[in-house]
């Protein structure tokens, strides 16, 4: 049976890792190389690395940075930031990426995302999407924004992440912008909102605090993706930089536990590991 | 020696990779001189069908693949569309396949049983070992889990091909084997331990 992904998402901001609050105070945690090594040995699920400058500063990707990661990562990869034409990600997928993914390049011009996915096929193509609360005395629902959280679009979530599923996406990303760092659990009412929407596979980033904090989100939403950063590379309250990821027997356990959740929506939805 | 057919399409770099770490000599083949005296094969793809045939077709690869494969019974696995490759045709595209497996490609989204599940099937799946084949040597006596990334599946013709299955709303054909020709629509590349295995055993049979 297929398992929800739980993925390591790593922020590059100058040539470092970092991890960010709210899109913002990028806090250093360490050299990408070194990080893609540890994940190897602890067979994560997949690593996605998005890099934070490349799309703000309009600079084209790390081409260099990319292939070094590539040739060291033994388990699937997307890179995301910068990529702004169907060149530049098929240049990326010889390098031995596996997922590209795109984010205000495709929100201000789908037509590229379907270019891009006619490159590299559309099991190659993940769309990000950033997404916040609206702001506002009489706001209501989420919106999406670009340029780490400096500019909005006034426009659905769902209903972009339908359009860009129909011209090409294989994978949609939510990224929440109000959980990023917070460690609090994942926004579940929009997970809940998002879930029967989409025919591609998603994959929520952002508020994961804990291994239960993945495991209440599979329990609503079933098999999906589970990406998050602080999680994976802070211990503690003070924020020490550690590296970790649940092994085998733990994903497993916790993949069993929160299904079993999701298919009988009438037990208790208390989750402990 | 292991060679890596790169005819455009694939990871070539993950298999590199991965051969680098066991320790097993691998070599990319890009023209046909490259395939001289290779011992063992492996036919990477990703993308459309009709895409990677059309570049194998135009690579001048495949009269040299073919006679090695077909006449001096030299190993082969296809992998992902590589795997696809090796049937007689696809749902997704025109093209004839290599016809090396009797079968042929079918799409999730038009079967009864996975048209309803998120396309493309992505992420980790369980391989259910069918029959031992040199590739399932060693190694494979717990689960193996390995990762998926494709919306079409290899329905092999003669089901005493069929290797592994997995399961994505029903079992489909994962692994196919059929003497010396392999198929793998899973990425051994990008599989952890049981993909380093997996290959680690195709390398010793």
């Amino acid at each position: 049976m297929l398992r929800p992904r739980i993925i390591p998402c790593l922020l590059v901001h100058q040539g470092g890792l970092v991890k960010t609050k709210g899109f913002k105070v990028p806090k250093y945690v360490g050299d990408p190389i070194n990080a893609v090594k540890i994940f190897n040995e602890k067979e994560s699920d997949e690593l996605m690395v998005l890099d934070i400058d490349a799309s703000v500063d309009g600079t084209p990707p790390n081409y260099d940075l990319i292939s070094k990661m590539a040739q060291e990562c033994r388990m699937p990869l997307s890179y995301g930031g910068g990529v702004t034409s169907a060149e530049q990600a098929a240049r990326i997928i010889d390098m031995g990426v596996e997922k590209v993914c795109i984010s205000s390049a495709a929100i201000s011009n789908p037509q590229l995302l379907q270019e891009i996915s006619t490159a590299i096929g559309c099991q190659s193509v993940v769309a990000v999407l950033d997404v916040r609360k609206r702001s506002g005395l009489l706001a209501k629902g989420y919106e999406v924004c670009t340029h780490n959280a400096r500019k909005s679009v006034k426009v659905d979530p769902v209903e972009l992440a339908v359009q860009l599923q129909e011209v090409g996406a294989g994978e949609i990303v939510f990224n929440s912008v109000d959980h990023d760092g917070e460690m609090k659990g994942y926004d579940l009412g929009f997970a809940r909102q998002v879930r029967t929407a989409l025919k591609v596979p998603i994959t929520f980033l952002g508020g994961a605090g804990s291994l239960e904090d993945i495991g209440r989100l599979v329990s609503e939403v079933g098999v999906v993706g589970a990406a998050a950063g602080s999680l994976f590379v802070f211990k503690g309250k003070y924020r020490a930089v550690l590296i970790n990821y649940p092994t085998f027997t733990q994903k497993e356990q916790l993949c069993r536990t929160a299904l079993s959740l999701y298919s009988n929506p009438s037990t208790e939805k208390s989750y402990v590991l | 020696m292991i060679r890596i057919v790169d005819y455009g399409v694939g990871n070539i770099q993950a298999f590199m990779t991965m051969f680098k770490r066991l320790g097993i000599p691998a070599e990319r083949a890009k023209r046909t001189e490259d395939l001289q005296g290779s011992t063992r094969l492996i036919l990477p793809g990703v993308g459309a069908f009709d895409h990677a045939m059309q570049l194998l077709n135009d690579s001048g690869l495949r009269p040299s693949l073919e006679r090695m494969v077909l006449e001096q019974r030299v190993p082969v696995v296809g992998v992902c569309v590589g795997m696809q490759m090796l049937a007689a045709g696809s749902d997704e595209g025109v093209l004839p396949g290599l016809n090396w497996v009797p079968g042929r490609v079918r799409a999730f989204a038009t079967t009864a049983q996975s048209s309803h599940l998120p396309m493309p099937h992505m992420g980790w799946n369980q391989l259910q070992v069918r029959r031992q084949t040199g590739l399932f040597g060693q190694g494979f006596e717990d689960t193996p889990q390995f990762y998926f990334l494709h919306s079409y599946y290899f329905d092999a013709e003669d089901k005493a091909h069929v290797a592994a299955t997995a399961h994505y709303g029903f079992d489909f054909d994962a692994v196919v084997s059929r003497g010396h020709i392999h198929g793998i629509q899973c990425h051994p590349e990008k599989s952890h331990h049981w993909g380093a295995q997996l290959l680690k055993n195709y390398s010793e049979v």
